[in-house]
């Protein structure tokens, strides 16, 4: 099939920077390290925080590490080759093609986000569960549950870079958007700070914006702290986010299409 | 029923200009206006015009990348910007200027994801691409990656990609742009054999004449988005002012040669260069100067196509829109 095809070559693509993989491994693993001990420090200073305890909070950092790549949350993956083919033009060839324009783009990211899972993804959570103690998800459930989780992850993630990467139909360049995208994914997603120890209603915010998805629900479904019908709920917050974003990339890519097809680009 | 009809075609676009610091104003680019044209299955049609003429704004037509402003438009019998994915598998499409292929891909990895984009089935794709693998000499270049491609193997990629589905209708824009002179000759060969063995109707279009001298019996001149001259070649030099040259080799130097219907252009020495009109016979002029001088040796040169598209190009405006 063809969209499996396009994962497999993502997939393939990817697998040839062997150099830069390692680089970022080890990347991965130094903040890794570095926040693991600041974690440590918060934790012997209020072992409750958040309601987690010490041993869920490195299980966080490390999982943490492991997701930027596989969710791509500081952006990147398939919509930046789109938004580079914007600038260049090329894009009125791929919306020439007699296939879906969405659907395209997201097997091809789907087929990176595989091959960063297996590298980005599982070295550093293995480096991790090495020098620290870790927690694994308690039941055949939680890890089933996990990988969904992290599958939802992507799309989520997928669709907030495609309507990024689709500003450039009309800004031409995404690259101040993309910035600005990649603070807001960074900050709202828990990549520094786990978004259960944000304070009071804040908290509460953050937890339902689309971004929650990206480290939190899969992390809590990994630490077993979501279960039954709560793993569900998670699951359906993700796909429910997962619905709106695509739904409003395709409206955004209606547009652009009418803007290159009716305007001339 | 003609393949493609163009009826009052016509495409503008609006482009932003700044005036002064902030104030910007709105300007209409007529890039096609009021265009009509036909042509039938198995024709093989030339494309031409100045830079900024409306010649790919035109192909982006007709491929349904583009929605005219006004007029209507027929392809196979399809609407190309109402049923564009329709129209798709009916036709290719070659870009000179830009590749379908994929950089990061072999070839044969391309051509792959183009059997899955297309649905073609796989023992007609077999068939066609060890005929375009033969025909266009890439054997040895179907594990490359596109990026390692020089332009003129490139081009033969996308010209493979471009066929691989069987469309009826093969549009080229300036599909020989940046070739060597061996490659173009390839590339043409290609063409004419697509057109007379696979019925391919051909569209091309492109700033070098020679290309349209070797495979097109018509040509469609465009300027301003306006057709100016559609028909052969050798109505094309008729409609010109164009002459075809004496070039005379007298046995001594002379006065300027004078015999009736011809005027010397150049003298140098002994050779004198008369020029006489292109629809004119050379005979009676050939006698007159054979008859009267001392003739060593004697040359035509034919009109150069280039000199009367560029007449038509910048000629007056009578001659353009007569
Ligand atoms: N997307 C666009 N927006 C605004 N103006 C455009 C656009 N595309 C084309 N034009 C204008 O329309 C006119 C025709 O352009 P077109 O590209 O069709 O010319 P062309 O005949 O292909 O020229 P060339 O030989 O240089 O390729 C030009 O004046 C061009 O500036
Ligand atoms: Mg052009």
């Amino acid at each position: 099939m063809l969209y499996v095809a396009l994962a497999v070559r993502a997939f393939r693509r990817y697998s040839t920077y062997i150099a830069a993989t390692l680089a970022g491994i080890f990347t991965n693993c130094v903040f890794g390290v570095i926040i693991s001990f600041t974690y440590i420090a918060v934790w012997q200073q209020n072992p409750d925080a958040g309601g987690y305890d010490v041993t869920d909070a490195l299980t966080y950092c490390w999982l943490a590490q492991a997701m930027i790549m596989t969710v791509a949350i500081w952006g990147g993956g398939a919509p930046d080759e789109l938004a580079a083919r914007i600038r260049t033009g090329d894009v009125a060839i791929d919306l020439y093609r007699p296939v879906n324009f969405l659907g395209w783009w997201l097997a091809s990211d789907l087929g990176r986000a595989a091959y960063h899972l297996l590298t980005r993804g599982l070295a550093p959570t293995a480096v991790g569960a090495l020098l620290f103690d870790l927690r694994f998800p308690p039941s055949m459930a939680a890890w089933a549950g996990f990988l969904v989780a992290v599958v939802l992850a992507v799309v989520v993630s997928f669709a907030i870079r495609m309507l990024v990467a689709s500003s450039a139909f009309w800004l031409l360049d995404q690259a101040g958007v993309k910035n600005l995208a990649a603070v807001f994914s960074m900050f709202f997603s828990g990549l520094v700070v786990p978004l259960v120890l944000f304070p009071g209603w804040t908290r509460d915010v953050v937890m339902v914006l689309p971004w929650s998805a990206f480290v939190q629900v899969p992390v809590d479904i990994w630490l077993g702290r979501r279960t039954g019908v709560s793993l569900l709920s998670g699951l359906a917050f993700q796909v429910g986010w997962c619905v709106v974003l695509l739904a409003l990339c395709a409206l955004v890519l209606r547009r652009a299409n009418r803007k290159v097809v009716v305007q001339g680009g | 029923m003609s393949l493609i009809q163009v009826e009052n075609l016509s495409r503008t676009f609006v482009v932003r200009r700044r005036v002064g610091r902030f104030r910007r104003e709105a300007q209409v680019v007529r890039a096609v206006d009021d265009l009509s044209f036909t042509v039938d299955r198995g024709e093989m049609v030339g494309y031409i015009g100045p830079n900024g003429a409306g010649k790919s704004t035109t192909i982006k037509m007709l491929t349904g990348i583009l929605v005219p402003t006004a007029g209507r438009l027929s392809v196979a019998g399809i609407d190309p910007s109402r049923d564009r994915v329709e129209l798709t598998r009916r036709i290719g499409v070659v870009f000179g200027q830009r590749t379908t292929l994929w950089w990061d891909l072999p070839l044969r990895d391309s051509f792959e994801l183009l059997r899955r984009i297309y649905r073609v089935d796989t023992a007609r794709f077999r068939r066609n691409l060890a005929e375009f693998t033969e025909l266009l000499d890439l054997g040895g270049l179907l594990d490359t990656p596109v990026r390692q491609l020089s332009l003129g193997q490139r081009m033969r990629g996308d010209l493979a990609a471009a066929l691989l589905h069987d469309p009826e209708i093969l549009y080229l824009d300036e599909p020989t742009i940046g070739l060597d002179v061996v490659s173009k000759g390839r590339l043409r060969e290609f063409l004419r054999s697509i057109n007379t063995e696979r019925d391919v109707t051909l569209l091309l279009t492109t700033h070098d004449l020679q290309d349209i001298e070797q495979l097109c019996s018509r040509v469609m001149v465009i300027d301003h988005g306006s057709l100016v001259y559609d028909g052969t070649l050798a109505g094309l030099h008729a409609r010109g002012s164009s002459t075809r040259t004496l070039v005379v080799d007298l046995v001594d130097a002379a006065d300027p040669i004078d015999v009736p219907g011809a005027d010397v252009r150049r003298v140098d020495g002994p050779r004198q260069w008369l020029s006489f009109p292109a629809d004119a016979s050379a005979a009676p002029v050939v006698a007159a100067v054979a008859a009267r001088y001392d003739v060593a040796d004697l040359s035509i040169s034919e009109p150069d196509i280039e000199d009367v598209i560029r007449q038509i190009y910048t000629g007056p405006d009578q001659l353009r829109f007569s």
